[in-house]
């Protein structure tokens, strides 16, 4: 470990298991004075628990945790704070309805004769957001101020409170460039002063922007400590997405799908504040791959694309005639399937069983009034048991005590029982084992050679390759490169990701 | 303008119209004597309604203030009935049980994370229970003590009186209101009404904040319940049914937001001397069914819920806008 009395905050070979999952496994982190360091994985990396650990929100299983070379063990967030770790959080974490000096100070409120001194609390608090270069109101209520101010507001009292770290998870995902530049002069000006700042961020050009090192984590691994300089972002991303770059080529794909004519195009389709407007056609048998980092704007797409996001710009047609996806419901009826990322909580209904799961959105299709009888539903349920092989001793058993993986093969028997066209599949082989892994890719290879068109979403990158005739590659909420044929390698999508960096930044 | 201010400005407005509507058609309304009545008349409401205030201000509720009220009284009437201690000391027994009563179910609340709905309905059951176990019968107090508490009211010019009961009302209000706005305890109270959840993770102790507001509202329900006393003389298990209720309609229609965090005491205030001018109103009358009283307070109930989510949908479309 680095012991240089420049470090302020030094986690050794932390470990936090929850049932079931390793969340991290002896990671170090080493925080020194004066400097910006930012902490990157995808999503279930073991940032966030890196962070719950420093800050006290969990505590570790073991491994060390030292703050100006004491150890420490914090109890909860208060007892971190009181010892120096102070975090601001994407979700504001401050009271809205209270006033910004209330804000500040609450708990702490100067007092004389047990009553609040509100003018002098005011005042103090004006003096510290001075020093952020931040003149407002500080007796009006906090809501009644942007979203960025209100972090400024939450930076300023965790620094005050603390002055120690300074943990920034996500500041900056929901601000617009001017206050994401506001933010940084700002936490530049914290790193003068010599706090430690942690800087948690989906946005590469940020991270190089602001920070000083870089933490990678990976499946509650430390993939690696580097001083950002001497990283290039080609190697970052590689690091991110972890993987050792077998250079995996794509074998010529047998079935005729660039013959197939164009069955779903979009044009100019997007959003404001969620995803830049795209271009994208699906062909008949094809599957059309997503990739790009977590953040990127992958999920957003595939919510506007199945209508749980409306559209603000651009048309949808299906085989040449203009379609109307404007709810989940118009998209069912256009024959959508949409299997969405977090599947505990938004695919499964987890105490209704397999049957039920199974029926649900061919029931809601048919609409209430002509319920499937019984013996259709058993039907149904059998066929795609056996069909997808879904392992579950019993068809009435209750969907969440199946495995990962065969609840990912029922969510799916619920949209294949609707005969569907076009599904959408945001990232399907996430959180399941092996075995299972392989069915389900095997399992879209055959929906494709069915003639379904699909749109899945991933962030294997090798699996992507293997089974996808295009693949679009998005950064930033916008689609940035589409790769097809023999440009498909996992080489040419991580250049991809990390490309439009380069040029932004030489730029 | 600070727009955190419009609903205590809309409730000011109301009462100031509606006093001047009266007092157009009945001139005596300005006296000085029927001022002094409304202070008295509803002493015991205003008293509990400031309980009713924190409770709200922190996005609970308390159902039981009813029950404690009228538990309180048949308490006093059968302690100076059968025993021979001074009222004074009764009344500090009595409002030790209810601010324990109360303490008590705010610790069930936070510790239980039972909702305040709930608990608040079993201590209302409880309370008036209890009332009915200690006597079912109207009992009438005649402690000289009692007589003599009533002999001291400031004397008004044009014959009007403010009580010992009205005044003591307004001295509860304006403690209430330092207590609110001048002390961490009041701002810890509204930052629950904000998010529990985020007021922990920011160091406010939840556990002893709970216990607290429902301790004072308990503490105010048994001074409500001594002034009720005072008031009427008796102490009765059937009495005061559904004050809980008049309380919450004071509470919000002074200007609280039901869901908590925002409102004022002093606006409860107002809302208690709306409710009253009715009453007043009313009497004055003379034809009309006191029923009307309820009718109007429900119709000014709606329009102030109506009004809250208006601002709150103005201030959101002006923030999105901004």
């Amino acid at each position: 470990m680095q012991n240089s009395p420049n470090n302020i905050l030094v986690a050794s070979g932390v470990v936090k298991t929850f049932p079931g999952a390793i969340a991290l496994n002896a990671v170090d982190f080493s925080l020194r004075r004066g400097e910006v360091h930012a902490l990157l994985g995808e999503n279930g990396a073991g940032k966030s628990t890196l962070i719950k650990c420093m800050t006290g929100a969990y505590r570790k299983d073991s491994g060390g945790l030292a703050l100006d070379g004491v150890e420490i063990d914090p109890r909860d967030t208060l007892d971190a704070q009181k010892l120096g770790i102070g975090t601001v959080y994407q979700e504001v974490n401050l009271l809205g309805n209270l006033s910004v000096a209330e804000n500040i100070f609450l708990g702490r409120q100067p007092r004389r004769f047990g009553l609040i001194q509100t003018a002098e609390m005011n005042r103090r608090a004006s003096a510290l957001l001075d020093q952020y270069g931040i003149h407002i109101n500080v007796a009006s209520a906090l809501e009644s101020y942007s979203v960025a101010i209100q972090q400024v507001v939450a930076i300023a009292r965790a620094v005050d409170l603390s002055g120690k770290v300074l943990i920034l998870d996500e500041p900056t995902a929901s601000l617009d460039a001017q206050e994401v530049e506001m933010l940084f002069r700002i936490v530049r000006g914290l790193k003068e002063k010599g706090l430690g700042i942690v800087f948690i961020t989906h946005f590469l050009e940020q991270v190089y922007d602001l920070s000083d090192r870089i933490t990678v984590l990976r499946n509650g691994r430390l993939v690696g400590t580097r001083d950002t300089v001497s990283l290039p972002r080609r190697e970052l991303v590689t690091m991110m997405l972890g993987h050792e770059l077998l250079a995996v080529e794509k074998e010529p794909r047998q079935t005729g799908s660039e013959a197939g004519p164009v069955r779903f195009r979009f044009s100019n389709y997007g959003k404001a504040g969620s995803i830049k407007p795209f271009d994208l056609e699906v062909r008949k048998g094809e599957v059309v791959g997503i990739a790009g980092l977590l953040g990127s704007g992958r999920t957003e797409t595939a919510e506007l694309l199945f209508g749980i996001e409306k559209a603000d710009s651009g048309t949808a047609e299906i085989a040449g005639v203009p379609a109307n996806l404007s709810s989940p419901r118009a998209a069912i009826a256009n024959r959508f399937g949409f299997c969405p990322e977090d599947r505990k909580t938004d695919g499964i209904i987890g105490d209704l069983s397999v049957r039920e799961n199974i029926a649900l959105a061919l029931q809601a299709r048919q609409g209430w009034a002509r319920p499937l009888s019984q013996a259709e539903q058993v039907a149904l349920a059998d066929h795609y048991i056996k069909a997808l092989d879904i392992r579950t001793s019993d068809r009435e058993k209750p969907i969440r005590l199946l495995s990962g993986g065969n609840q990912q093969k029922a969510i799916l028997a619920r949209w294949l029982a609707t005969n569907p066209e076009f599904l959408i599949l945001d990232e399907p082989t996430r959180g399941i084992d092996v075995g299972a892994h392989a069915e389900i890719i095997r399992l879209i290879e055959d929906l494709c050679a069915k003639g379904l068109s699909l749109v899945v979403i991933s962030s294997e990158l090798e699996e992507l390759v293997a089974y996808s005739s295009r693949i679009l590659v998005l950064r930033d909420r916008a689609h940035v490169a589409e790769l097809n044929g023999a440009e498909i390698t996992t080489d040419n999508i991580v250049n991809a990701i990390a490309a439009s960096s380069v040029n932004k930044g030489a730029a | 303008m600070n727009q955190k201010y419009l609903p205590l400005i809309a409730t000011l407005v109301i009462f100031v119209l509606a006093y001047a509507v009266c007092a157009f058609q009945y001139p005596n309304m300005l006296s000085t004597r029927v001022a002094g009545n409304l202070l008295t008349d509803n002493a015991f409401l205003g008293i509990a309604a400031v309980g009713m205030t924190f409770v709200i201000l922190s996005g609970g509720i308390d159902l039981s203030i009813g029950s404690v009220i009228a538990f309180t009284g048949i308490f006093l009437a059968v302690m100076l009935q059968n025993t021979s201690i001074h009222p004074l000391a009764a009344f500090v027994l009595a409002l030790a049980i209810t601010t324990a009563f109360g303490a008590i179910m705010g610790a069930i609340i936070h510790y239980l994370e039972m909702p305040a709905f709930i608990v608040t309905l079993a201590g209302m059951f409880l309370a008036r229970g209890m009332a009915f176990v200690i006597s079912i019968d109207s009992i009438p107090i005649k402690h000289p003590f009692y007589a003599t508490l009533k002999t001291f009211y400031y004397k008004l010019p044009g014959g009007g009186r403010i009580s010992l009961i009205g005044g003591l009302m307004l001295f509860v209000f304006a403690v209430g209101i330092l207590i609110a706005h001048r002390t961490r305890f009041g701002t810890n109270v509204y930052a629950l009404g904000g998010g529990a959840q985020t007021s922990a993770l920011m160091g406010v102790p939840v556990g002893r904040t709970t216990i607290m507001i429902y301790g004072l509202s308990g503490f105010l329900a048994g001074l409500s319940g001594i002034v009720y006393s005072l008031y009427t003389s008796a102490g009765y298990s059937l009495a005061t049914v559904g004050v809980e209720l008049d309380a919450i309609a004071a509470v919000v229609i002074g200007g609280t937001l039901l869901t908590g965090g925002a409102g004022f005491v002093g606006g409860t205030l107002v809302g208690v001397l709306i409710q009253g001018l009715i009453q007043t109103y009313i009497t004055f009358d003379g034809s009309l069914s006191s029923w009307w009283t309820k009718i109007l307070i429900g119709a000014l109930l709606f329009a102030f819920i109506l009004m809250q989510k208006g601002i709150l949908f103005v201030s959101r479309h002006r923030r999105t806008h901004a």
